[in-house]
């Protein structure tokens, strides 16, 4: 098979989303876990003010959340965007 | 220097014994060493409880060690098997086969040694717990080694399947991405299964009354925690059945070997996070048994959240594969 400078291109860059979101799935990941998990642990110890901490707990995720944004998006360009 | 087929197969099938149980067996020892650390700790302040808590110890520590073992024995089989010799992907199967069994012994071994160490801790501080103790930390200790037995059926459809019919272009990257869309997206759901799992045993040894909803929130955190290993599972399934045409260049086939590691390494963050989240979730609920529906609540919500970027992630994987 032949190996033409268009189809190196390609390749790369779907192997690159591949690895783009993969490894940029880890990190958010685990970030908004441990925020998830210190919530649950504030709401254990004061029960009444779920709401705030629940509210909290969504903000700081939604924050770590972008990176795993980051990647997706550098991802979909890499698939469907760059040539 | 020409080199014929069989002897490429030969060569693959010992590589990928050599990944299996290499990598198999950092999990394993990984979990092992911590429950005796904690076992160890703990007798300092409880010498006269000796044998209950070796015996919980040793327990836990065969668990773990059922990740291992699989590993070995996947490694057994590329080693002593039969070649069949028909097309040169039967070696990348072999290499793919090693290395599904290989990195998602990983998690599983790991994982299964947080249960068994809190096991240990939990029965010297509640003695009249033990039952209660030992029965959550088999639950526990069994469910996180899911992933593992999903890496090892990847392993066995890899090793066994016949690949005589298939075109070698893209197959080749197929059975790679295959091996490492299962393997490490168990990474994560090993370990963080093997979180929620301590995090039970030492709400018990706070409060054993609470077991009906200590158990109940484990498990409903433990399930939560294994979805990623589920969906790395489904995309190795979908690599090895899904029949893609012969190709005629070199793109399908790095198109399914990113398909492979965006959902493996996907996979990883979400099982830890949510992991961690459970391991929380459940030390509150020992503490305030009251509260239970609301803590299992923003537990999953929180969870939810944290599983985002594997949903992601099995979204790409699946692009990759339709683009295939």
């Amino acid at each position: 098979m032949e190996l033409t400078g268009a189809d190196l291109v390609r390749a790369a860059a779907l192997l690159g989303a591949g690895i783009a979101m993969g490894l940029g799935a880890i990190g958010p990941g685990v970030g908004e876990g441990y925020a998830a998990g210190k919530a649950c642990e504030a709401i254990g110890r004061r029960p009444e003010e779920a709401g705030l901490l629940t509210r909290t707990m969504l903000v700081g995720q939604a924050v770590s959340e972008s990176t795993g944004i980051y990647s997706l998006v550098v991802a979909l360009l890499l698939m469907f965007v760059v040539k | 220097m020409a080199i014929d087929q069989l002897t490429w197969i030969h060569a693959a099938s010992y590589f990928g014994a050599g990944v299996s149980v290499g990598f198999g067996a950092i999990g394993a020892a990984l979990g092992e060493g911590y429950t005796a650390g904690q076992a160890s700790d703990i007798l300092s302040y409880r010498p006269r409880m000796s044998g209950e808590i070796l015996k919980t110890m040793l327990v836990g520590q065969a668990v773990a060690e059922t990740a291992g073992i699989f590993a070995l024995v996947v490694s057994m089989l590329l080693m002593f098997g039969e070649l069949k010799g028909h097309t040169l992907l039967e070696g990348w199967a072999y290499v793919g086969a090693g290395l599904s069994a290989g990195l998602s012994a990983i998690g599983s071994g790991i994982g299964a040694g947080f249960p068994a160490g809190a096991a240990c801790k939990a029965l010297a501080r509640q003695p009249s717990a033990s039952g209660q103790i030992t029965l959550n930390m088999l639950i526990g200790a069994s469910i996180t080694q899911t992933p593992c037995i999903f890496g090892l059926v990847i392993a066995f459809l890899l090793m066994f399947l016949d690949h005589s019919a298939m075109p070698y272009y893209p197959y080749w990257a197929a059975f790679l991405g295959a091996g490492l869309s299962t393997g490490l997206a168990a990474i994560g759901p090993g370990y963080g299964g093997g979180l929620v799992g301590s995090g039970a045993c030492l709400s018990l040894a706070r409060n054993p009354e609470a077991q009906r909803p200590i158990t109940t929130a484990m498990l409903v955190g433990i399930g939560t925690t294994q979805s990623t290993a589920i969906y790395g599972f489904l995309i190795s399934l979908i690599l090895i059945f899904k029949g893609f045409p012969e190709s005629t260049s070199y793109v399908p086939s790095f198109a399914l070997l990113g398909a492979g590691f965006a959902m493996g390494f996907g996979g990883i963050g979400p099982g830890i996070g949510e992991g961690i989240t459970g391991k929380y979730a459940l030390d509150q609920v020992g503490r305030v048994p009251e509260e239970a529906t609301l803590l299992t609540r923003t537990m999953l919500v929180g969870q939810a959240v944290s599983e985002s970027t594997g949903i992601y992630s099995l979204v790409v994987a699946l692009l990759l594969v339709l683009n295939a």
